[in-house]
């Protein structure tokens, strides 16, 4: 993966952009220490394939976008 | 595995059976180490390690091979300090040249935050049993003469500690050592199996799924490098794992003289060089999870500009080859060996960053485990239950990679 089309600056080089991990739904039980979640705390999908993740476009726009990645090919596939 | 290798070795190839008391899954240096001692010390011999290409291929082959015990938590002090000296033994153990040699390891630190990790570094590593020095940046220079110490005008060096155990050792060598040493003692190494299943018997795993048809085992034992995640899902285990690209590059041969290891937690570097005379760079693994062995230019170009600061005689060197390897890094920066919850599958994963030099003591416990049913105690802290248990062991940092 080299490149990043990002909705603002359009495509740009991958050095511009901080990953910012996978996209991850909010716990039910996030209040309750007592129940705490503890696969939400700890642990990841490490998805083999296409994974939804976010990234900040830090030398550009320093905006957030969401972006489909395969990550057995490492491209970005939307 | 080339024919130059074969004739060196003597590899007993095993046609596979139906059945196992402990299957393997991948056979790098974990793998066979384990199954080498599960065979030696227990006398479990029926025994298989299953590998999807050929024995060293994934990170076992890929790692920059720095053996060191100077680590940040006591537990994995002394596990390392441990591996350390199975290392300097190994060759008599397994009666194989792995050409093991002592270099010691100079830690630079360029800010005062920094020194603050060395000193702390020191003083555990000493409490702890693994012998770390700080030392002054002349006291650097004196160890390893091609250090600039004003870091290129940009990373003047404020001290370092010093590792003296640490060594390197030649990765392939290491895993052919250990496959020999476990098929002398009657375990079939099957390359070319990629494990594509676990079979269930109700929630035990009772074997494996291969490209080749099912073997079924008593026990099975995940050792893969980069794959963990996908194995573990078979079990329906979640793992505190992500799986990022760690790149490395060799340059060509220099003359013989760069003599200790260095590393740089802040740069995120570390140098060595080979018995060929290559000099041997490493740094931190790629910010985004993948399991692509792609590398880059962007790494190539950043390394290289830091690794220049402090060593300018590099700068006359050209780049034979660059590689990536795929690191299962763990929440916390710690490996994981043990139960799983589910009962009949086993991991030792997390050895990302660390793996090659954990390989003798890795495989050690493991057997011991396996074949006593115990963890035992050097490992107890490692298990994967720490996580629900609110006890992390904490160890990023005590790498130059992350």
């Amino acid at each position: 993966m080299l490149w990043i089309t990002c909705p603002r600056c359009g495509r740009r080089p991958v050095e511009e952009f901080g990953f910012g991990g996978e996209l991850r739904g909010v716990p039910e039980r996030m209040t309750d220490p007592a129940e705490r979640d503890v696969d939400y705390a700890w642990m990841y999908d490490n998805v083999h394939g296409i994974t939804s993740e976010r990234w900040f476009h830090r030398a550009g726009c320093r905006r957030w976008l969401t972006l489909s990645r395969d990550t057995v090919t490492d491209t970005i596939t939307g | 595995m080339n024919e130059f290798v074969e004739r060196q070795l003597t590899l007993q190839w095993h046609e596979p059976k139906k059945s196992y008391d402990v299957v393997i899954i991948g056979g790098g240096g974990h793998g066979l180490a384990t199954a080498y001692y599960l065979a030696a010390r227990h006398g479990i011999k029926n025994v298989a390690v299953l590998e999807a290409g050929y024995i060293g291929s994934g990170n076992s082959g890929r790692n920059t091979t720095i053996i060191r015990a100077n680590y940040g938590i006591p537990e994995a002090i002394r596990f390392y300090q441990h591996s350390l000296d199975l290392y300097q033994t190994l060759e008599d153990e397994l009666s194989c040249w792995v050409m093991y040699s002592t270099k010691g390891i100079i830690w630079l630190a360029h800010t005062e935050t920094q020194m603050r990790a060395e000193r702390a570094r020191c003083l555990l590593n000493v409490a702890c049993g693994a012998e770390t020095v700080m030392v002054t940046p002349q006291e650097a220079k004196e160890l390893c003469p091609q250090l600039d110490l004003s870091g290129g005008g940009r990373y003047p060096v404020m001290g370092a500690s010093y590792h003296p155990a640490a060594a390197t050792a030649r990765h392939d060598r290491v895993v052919w050592a250990y496959a020999q040493g476990a098929m002398r003692h009657g375990v079939h190494v099957l390359q070319h199996r990629t494990v594509t299943g676990l079979l269930r018997d109700g929630v035990r795993v009772s074997g494996v799924e291969t490209s080749a048809g099912p073997i079924s085992a008593g026990v099975v034992l995940s050792a893969v490098g980069g794959n963990v995640s996908t194995i573990a899902a078979h079990a329906d285990v979640r793992l505190p794992i992500r799986t990022h690209p760690l790149q490395a590059f060799v340059t060509n041969a220099h003359e013989q003289g760069f003599g200790p290891i260095l590393s740089d937690t802040e740069l995120l570097c570390y140098v060595s060089q080979s018995a060929r005379g290559e000099m041997v760079i490493g740094a931190e693994y790629d910010p985004q999870p993948s399991y692509s062995l792609r590398s880059s230019f962007n790494f190539l170009q950043s390394c290289a500009s830091k690794v220049t600061h402090l060593l300018p005689f590099l700068r006359d060197l050209r780049i034979l080859r660059q590689w990536a390897g795929i690191c299962d890094i763990s929440a916390d920066f710690s490996p994981i060996m043990g139960a799983t919850g589910v009962d009949g599958f086993l991991v030792t994963t997390g050895w990302g960053t660390w793996g090659f030099k954990a390989i003798p003591a890795g495989g050690e416990q493991m057997a011991e485990l396996i074949a006593t049913g115990r963890t035992p105690e050097l490992v107890e802290r490692f298990g994967l239950d720490r996580f629900a248990a609110d006890r992390a062991m904490a160890d990023q940092g005590s790498a130059g990679t992350h």
